[in-house]
């Protein structure tokens, strides 16, 4: 959009250069999806509320108010102009505990992503580089966690590994990382056939520079993809078994964790259960908007040139 | 065909043993001694707890303790569990009917509005329609639906007061347990008003659990229609003057139901971690509430059993998917 390529002559590019341009390219397809946008806004706006938690929050999200108890939001009747979204049930500010949930969710989202990502890349890698009863091994194992279904595997896994956030994280990130083991063995099966690949073996490369130099940056576009939707799902899975009792334990501001302790007031005091619940939609919405442009402006097959 | 189903069959097995391993081994490294946890506070003698010990074979190897567990398995005997003393299998069968029709329910309230929209958003592509089907799809799909089940209480039970909160049926009502479906249960008992008080209990967890599938299901919908309406045949059915409605009917339709059809197989899994959700909320005395309870209580021969008859479902409803769609796409029988 802004930079139109300069056709006349050919100039080398530096790296810079080309990465700049691939930059350009990549979000001249992103913001053609309005929803795309709007996702990312709302996950940056929420990563800034993160990082500023406790110049934002009004009140500590721990410190609880015994005047204060139940008190509904603000604008309701009752409300107090000290708790804009209310209170819960031991007298602590909604709005600071949402506040500091966001902390909770995005370290979640990155903690899961980042070890199922790394898990399954390196499973996948050796899978699909060296074929064979390796192979098949490691397939299996992948299918026999497939067959699953994930959230019951997790929550038994934190059963064993005993409840909490930590244990929960690494249930979550153990479930999914199958799916990226297998995006990323059929990404390098197809690659491997490449003729690029065989230049560079040819040339004299090593089996570990195959598979990180050479082939590895050729397989990122549909993981990219899986790691977003993966880091929606593990919000919202970990957010579940915070619900379960079996994630983030009480008294820490967990959305879920959250939702689990104001179930018993839900006929009395809408608030406690409504406004958890809405920061973990509109994230999970914000970060599938996103993973749906991605996949929209990554995917080479979408794309009208 | 029978070559086919035999070869999916023969690919089950390794798999099947695996989810025997894991579901062995998890309980297996737990923390503590299992003849302790039985005993409960009372405790038990050294003597007794030896006897005990020889008796449940934890004296022997961990590979011939897996044996033991999986030929115990393959005469049907899944241990008992240490609450109840019951065993498991005839707690699951119990239990298992309450979730089915849980689970058909969802499934169906899923499909009969998921199909349609997402063949009409497709149809009228970028249209009004389409754009807020789609959105709602997402959000759909972006739902915690242990937050959503509890919000419908709250507007439906607590404000309307039109449903009930918990439960399958009023306890006004008693009839013989005949199928273990409520509904039709219910309705042989042919007490008034025992079948509207069945429905009533049924419809806000079909809903809550019908959620996610549905949003998939229109989103999957949607997606195979546009691909198939780009296809030759169909421009030329259209270019034949065939009217609209038997080239969208017969040829696009057909054709993109095939993954369609996949997609809803593929839910059971997504119903099944739903039903865990779903039944707590609702207090439905199904397997996921069962589970969770069973969890809570350390109950861990349900927990292992429970697991592995959960998997070995799932992987038999997945392998029913692709025999139906060997069926539906007789190109994939050929391979």
């Amino acid at each position: 959009m802004t930079d139109t390529p300069d056709t006349k002559a050919p100039v080398r590019l530096s790296d810079a250069a080309i990465r700049r341009r691939m930059l350009a390219e990549f979000w001249f397809y992103f913001s053609q999806n309005r929803g795309a946008v709007l996702g990312l806004a709302v996950f940056v706006l929420l990563v800034l509320v993160a990082v500023f938690a406790s110049i934002l929050a009004p009140h500590s999200p721990t410190m609880q108010y015994r005047d204060a108890l139940l008190v509904p939001p603000i604008w309701q009747e009752g409300g107090r102009a000290g708790f804009i979204l209310g209170t819960d049930a031991v007298g602590r500010d909604i709005l600071s505990r949402l506040i500091f949930g966001a902390q909770y969710s995005l370290f979640i989202g990155i903690v899961v992503v980042s070890i199922a990502l790394v898990g399954g890349i390196v499973i996948g890698l050796v899978a699909g580089f060296f074929g064979g009863w390796i192979d098949n091994l490691i397939m299996r194992i992948m299918d026999i966690i497939l067959a699953f279904p994930s959230l019951l595997l997790a929550l038994v896994l934190v059963a064993v590994l005993g409840p909490g956030l930590t244990n929960a994280m690494i249930a979550i990130a153990i479930v999914y990382q199958p799916h990226f083991a297998r995006l990323t063995r059929a990404a390098v099966m197809s690659e491997m056939r490449r003729e690029y690949v065989t230049a560079a073996r040819v040339a004299g490369a090593g089996n570990l520079r195959l598979m990180l130099k050479t082939i590895l940056p050729n397989c990122l576009a549909p993981l990219i993809v899986q790691a977003t939707l993966s880091f929606s799902s593990a919000v919202l899975d970990s957010a579940a078994l915070g619900f379960l009792g079996m994630g983030a334990q009480p008294p820490a501001p967990e959305w879920g964790t959250m939702l689990a302790e104001a179930r018993e007031f839900i006929l009395r005091a809408w608030w406690v259960v409504t406004f958890p619940g809405l920061a973990i939609l509109v994230s999970v919405l914000a970060i599938n908007l996103m993973g749906d442009g991605l996949r929209d402006a990554l995917d080479p097959k979408l794309k009208r040139s | 065909m029978v070559r086919f189903i035999l070869s999916k069959l023969l690919f089950l097995i390794p798999t099947f043993l695996g989810i025997t391993i894991i579901a062995f081994g998890l309980v297996r490294i737990l923390p503590g001694d299992p003849v302790l946890l039985m005993a409960g506070e009372r405790g038990v003698t050294p003597e007794r707890h030896a006897e005990l010990t020889a008796q449940l074979g934890y004296d022997k190897s961990l590979p011939m303790q897996y044996l033991d567990f999986l030929g115990r398995l393959l005469q049907g005997d899944f241990g008992n569990s240490l609450v109840t003393k019951k065993p498991v299998l005839d707690e699951f069968l119990a239990l298992f009917p309450a979730t089915l029709e849980l689970g058909l329910c969802a499934i169906i309230i899923a499909t009969l509005i998921g199909v349609p929209v997402g063949v009409l958003a497709a149809i009228k592509r970028g249209s009004w329609f389409d754009q807020i089907s789609m959105t709602t799809a997402l959000v759909g799909f972006s739902m915690p639906i242990f937050w959503w089940g509890l919000l419908l209480i709250i507007f439906f039970s607590g404000m309307l007061g039109w449903t009930p909160v918990s439960g399958r049926i009023s306890l006004m009502y008693y009839f013989p347990n005949a199928t273990g479906f409520m509904l039709i249960d219910s309705l042989l008992s042919g007490q008034e008003g025992a079948f509207g008080s069945a429905v009533s209990h049924l419809i806000l967890p079909s809903i809550v659990l019908a959620t996610i599938p549905l949003a998939v299901i229109a989103r999957q919908t949607r997606s195979a229609m546009l691909e198939v309406m780009g296809e030759d045949y169909v421009r030329t059915a259209r270019a034949k003057g065939m009217p609209q409605r038997r080239v969208i009917g017969v040829h696009a339709l057909r054709n993109a139901m095939i993954p369609v059809v996949t997609t809803i197989g593929l839910q059971i899994g997504v119903l099944m971690a739903g039903a865990i959700l779903t039944e707590t909320i609702f207090s439905w005395p199904g397997i996921g509430k069962w589970m969770i309870d069973s969890i809570s209580r350390r109950d861990y021969p349900v927990v292992q059993s429970g697991l592995l008859l959960i998997a070995a479902l799932v992987m038999m409803v997945n392998l029913l998917v692709d025999l139906t769609y060997g069926l539906i796409n007789p190109r994939i029988r050929v391979k």
